[in-house]
């Protein structure tokens, strides 16, 4: 996975994409997702880190994440193929 | 810095919901490092907002219709160019840019007026009707698209190009046909409208871009700045917009700017469709009317067509900020009656 070059993210989880114009809103977690893709971190490292900081089932927080990942490549944010 | 004195004539004051490009221009133009603007402008009706906008328009003078031709045009230029001594002048309407492409060299050889205009020749094959030809001849893709004379094309074309396809008026207008028959009914609506021949094109989806470019005339892009409608009036036109970063549609910009030898500003319209393929729609022949967004980026368009026009060295530019938004707003001008009265009666103001 990677983050389209030049994604501007900013702390409160304001996104916008410079390639098409689009702008979103993501949460905190969807933040703290975003930068770890940015760092390089592969699908198990982020969900790893999630489980750690959140107590729930690992098949949910795979599940959400999945879906995340999705609506991200939908959006052209990211390549999720990379 | 000293900036060097100019008078620039511009037209394009209709700041309406439709705008024409003057008022961006004259803007970019008072805020130009390298010139000292005063600000000419040529208006068609006494209601043009832009006559009355003093922060951007120093005088303004009435001009003949471009149905009125060259020879009033150019008298009138003469009358305004005896009070004022222009050095440049920037058409900014699709209607009159035949008229002032034709004078150009009149204008430079008798009058000291300098332009930067294409040729007549670069100027027609732009048309929406020669737009298949325009792509291949520059290597840009463009949707398929068959000028006709009748409804009687439309059944082929419906099946060659398939459902929806776009109705389009040479000039002007264009619309979206599900159905043959829908297809027949803009036929007669835009023919009505605009003339003969209408335009049918493959109806290409995907998202729009428009870049705004300058070029020298010289097969050198001076400047080009891409841009997203982000809100768009029922006219069609943008109201807000966002710059964008997107190296490909730049190096086509510049592919098309250089191959053509395009001389002043415009406008490219693409739909990049969801394969990443950029389908040219249009190339209009003048700076947008967002054309101040591309300043609010960093590349002052207007400020390099100047240097352009009086053969001053002009360096390429490639930066500029993405991200930035350009959002329109309406604004209620007051003017005095005698303000009108002067616009009305003695044609200048």
């Amino acid at each position: 996975m990677k983050v389209n070059k030049n994604l501007a993210i900013s702390e409160n989880g304001f996104v916008f994409n410079p390639a098409t114009g689009d702008s979103f809103s993501v949460n905190e977690l969807g933040v703290h997702i975003v930068n770890l893709i940015k760092e390089g971190k592969s699908k198990t490292e982020i969900i790893d880190s999630i489980a750690e900081e959140y107590a729930a089932e690992r098949s949910n927080i795979e599940r959400d994440f999945n879906e995340f990942i999705n609506v991200l490549d939908n959006h052209q944010l990211i390549d999720s193929n990379d | 810095m000293t900036r060097q004195k100019i008078t620039v004539a511009v037209t394009g004051l209709n700041n309406i919901d439709s705008p024409g490009p003057g008022i961006p221009v004259a803007r970019a133009l008072k805020e130009s490092t390298l010139y000292d603007v005063y600000i000419i402008g040529l208006s068609y009706e006494t209601l043009e907002p832009g006559i009355y906008m003093k922060e951007f328009v120093d005088k303004t003078y009435q001009i003949p219709l471009p149905s009125a031709g060259t020879a009033a045009l150019k008298e009138r230029l003469a009358y305004i160019n005896s009070k004022e001594k222009i050095d440049v002048i920037i058409p900014n309407f699709d209607a009159e840019l035949h008229n002032f492409i034709k004078i150009q060299e009149e204008l430079k050889s008798v009058f000291g007026i300098a332009t930067a205009l294409p040729t007549l020749e670069q100027f027609d094959e732009r048309h929406k009707s020669s737009l298949g030809e325009f792509g291949e001849k520059y290597g840009v893709d463009v949707p398929k698209s068959k000028m006709i004379f009748s409804t009687n094309d439309i059944a082929a074309l419906g099946q060659e190009f398939g459902y929806p396809l776009v109705v389009k008026g040479k000039f002007y207008d264009a619309s979206i046909a599900a159905t043959p028959e829908q297809a027949m009914n803009y036929f007669h609506k835009i023919s009505a409208k605009w003339g003969l021949p209408i335009i049918i094109q493959q109806f290409v989806t995907g998202n729009e871009v428009n870049i705004t470019a300058i070029g020298d005339g010289k097969g050198n892009c001076i400047g080009a700045v891409p841009m997203r409608k982000l809100y768009i009036t029922d006219k069609g036109k943008a109201w807000a917009g966002v710059s964008l970063e997107d190296d490909t549609l730049i190096e086509i910009a510049h592919s098309v700017i250089s191959k053509s030898k395009w001389k002043g500003g415009c406008e490219l319209e693409f739909i990049k469709s969801k394969e990443g393929i950029y389908y040219l729609l249009e190339m209009n022949p003048r700076f947008p009317a967002w054309v101040y967004l591309a300043k609010g980026c960093g590349q002052n368009h207007p400020e390099s067509l100047l240097n352009i026009a009086l053969d001053q060295p002009t360096e390429i530019q490639k930066k500029y900020e993405s991200g930035k938004l350009f959002i329109r707003y309406s604004q209620d001008l007051i003017v005095s009656m005698k303000d009108f009265e002067k616009i009305s009666t003695l044609g200048e103001f």
